[in-house]
């Protein structure tokens, strides 16, 4: 499974996921480890989306189409 | 005397600009209950406002009726400003109202209770309309002011705790006649355009004047109609408006609003570090639960020593020998016995038991044994058996019976 597809929220979800059948320790050792290591990824995934994230503030115009058009927002409009 | 004699209009007219010489009755603001009261296809409303001893009928033309910011209802109290006129087609005065204000609460309280009043019966306030605010959105559009402290304040916020989350900013007024409009108009183009997964809309606090446009019917409507789920932020903690009843989620201020909408990205660190501690504590369970599986039967013998595996089967084919040698001989004895008895009797009939017991055998001349005296005659040559010998004779002679 790619960790790079999946929003924040479905990473999260399938960690909990994760450690709850790891913790059940009833699977296999090979199926364990493969799980533990699809949940290092996700977590290193989480923690770089966390550490690298970088909020961006624009503002929503309609444009001449109707459709909307992002603008950088600037602090002295209306 | 020559009594003057006036025509109907004439005397109503004269009366009319009797009271039309009166300041007072040109601006006069009159304290009543409301009773009667109808709006008229015109658009005009007429009613009577009376106290415990008289009444007075009043009328709102249509351009100052629509101005009103809460309907007038029967039993209501209030003080109506306006003047007084005659009324020639009927000759009665009337109050003819510019401005009603409700006594004691004022108009906007009113207004408010009523319209909170019909939206919660209509069920636009129902918990079940309620929809679940997205716990990780992606994006959140402000639908506010583009100045001011509240949308900075959100800005701020929401990148303080979840900078991950995309800000749209879509400036509206939010304050005056043209606010609701633009509100929404806000709402109804960032439904159609998916533009975020959460909407904020609000502004900071104010006079209830300045929040007005939260209270509006429209925006009232636009909120509750909105796909994307949304938070009313308006003015300060204790402020409550229409938007907030109708509003997937309530906020006491913008701040609060940002604070709700995202997660705080430290609360998230801490989750994810547990579910690493948790998922490393797990694998090195169950790896050390293998170990010492593994340390377990190793000290088996089997895997030891692998001889022991064929001595034990070389234990197991002894034991299967052995048990089919006792039951070959126990069968083996069996048939001895039978044949034992068997020969017993066998003995018992044995011609040679019978010349032992000094019997003899006579054969003839071929070789047969006689049994009859009938069979040989005088002159014949004879053999006799004996139990230990023979004697070759001649049949002297012969005699039947005893």
């Amino acid at each position: 499974m790619s960790s790079k597809k999946m929003s924040f929220e479905e990473s999260l979800n399938r960690l909990d996921e994760i450690v709850r059948h790891l913790e059940k320790g009833d699977l296999p050792l090979s199926d364990s480890l493969s799980l533990f290591e699809e949940g290092t990824a996700l977590l290193s995934a989480c923690s770089k989306m966390l550490d690298e994230a970088e909020q961006k503030v624009m503002k929503l115009r309609k444009g001449p189409d109707r459709t909307p058009v992002e603008l950088p927002f600037d602090e002295e409009e209306t | 005397m020559e009594r003057q004699v006036f025509s109907v209009t004439e005397l109503n007219n004269h009366i009319k600009g009797l009271l039309e010489l009166d300041p007072m009755l040109r601006n006069v603001c009159v304290r009543g209950e409301i009773s009667n009261y109808k709006i008229y296809s015109s658009g005009h409303h007429y009613f009577t406002l009376k106290d415990s001893e008289s009444s007075l009928s009043c009328v709102m033309y249509r351009y100052s009726a629509e101005k009103l910011r809460f309907r007038p209802e029967n039993g209501m109290k209030i003080r109506a400003f306006g003047k007084v006129d005659v009324y020639s087609r009927d000759g009665g005065y009337k109050l003819y109202c510019s401005i009603l204000e409700p006594e004691g609460t004022g108009d906007l309280q009113i207004a408010f209770e009523q319209l909170k009043a019909r939206l919660e019966a209509e069920g636009l306030f129902r918990a079940e309309h309620k929809k679940k605010l997205p716990p990780f959105p992606d994006s959140i559009a402000l639908i506010t002011s583009g100045s001011g402290a509240a949308v900075h304040d959100m800005i701020r916020i929401i990148g303080h705790r979840w900078p991950m989350t995309k800000v749209l900013v879509m400036p509206v007024r939010v304050q005056g006649t043209e606010a609701p409009p633009e509100i929404v108009g806000a709402i109804r183009y960032a439904n159609e355009f998916h533009i975020a997964d959460l909407i904020i809309t609000g502004r900071g606090g104010g006079s209830m004047e300045d929040l007005w446009a939260f209270n509006d019917e429209r925006v009232a409507r636009a909120i509750y109609a909105s796909e994307i789920p949304v938070i009313s932020a308006v003015g300060h903690e204790p402020d409550v408006l229409i938007s907030d009843y109708v509003a997937d989620r309530r906020a006491s201020t913008p701040s609060n609003a940002a604070e709700i909408a995202v997660p705080d990205w430290r609360e998230i660190r801490d989750c994810l570090d547990s579910l690493d501690i948790r998922s490393r504590q797990a694998i090195h369970k169950k790896l050390s639960q293998i170990s010492q599986r593994l340390e377990s039967l190793s000290t088996k013998r089997v895997l030891n020593d692998p001889t022991v595996y064929i001595d034990n089967r070389r234990l197991e084919l002894d034991y299967r020998i052995e048990k089919l040698n006792s039951c070959m001989e126990r069968q083996l004895r069996s048939k001895r016995h039978i044949f034992e008895t068997k020969g017993t009797a066998l003995d018992a009939m044995s011609p040679i038991r019978v010349l032992s017991r000094g019997y003899s055998i006579t054969e003839n001349e071929q070789g047969a044994v006689v049994h009859s005296v009938d069979e040989i005659s005088p002159g014949d040559p004879v053999k006799i058996i004996f139990r230990d010998g023979q004697a070759s004779c001649r049949v002297l002679s012969t005699a039947k019976g005893e």
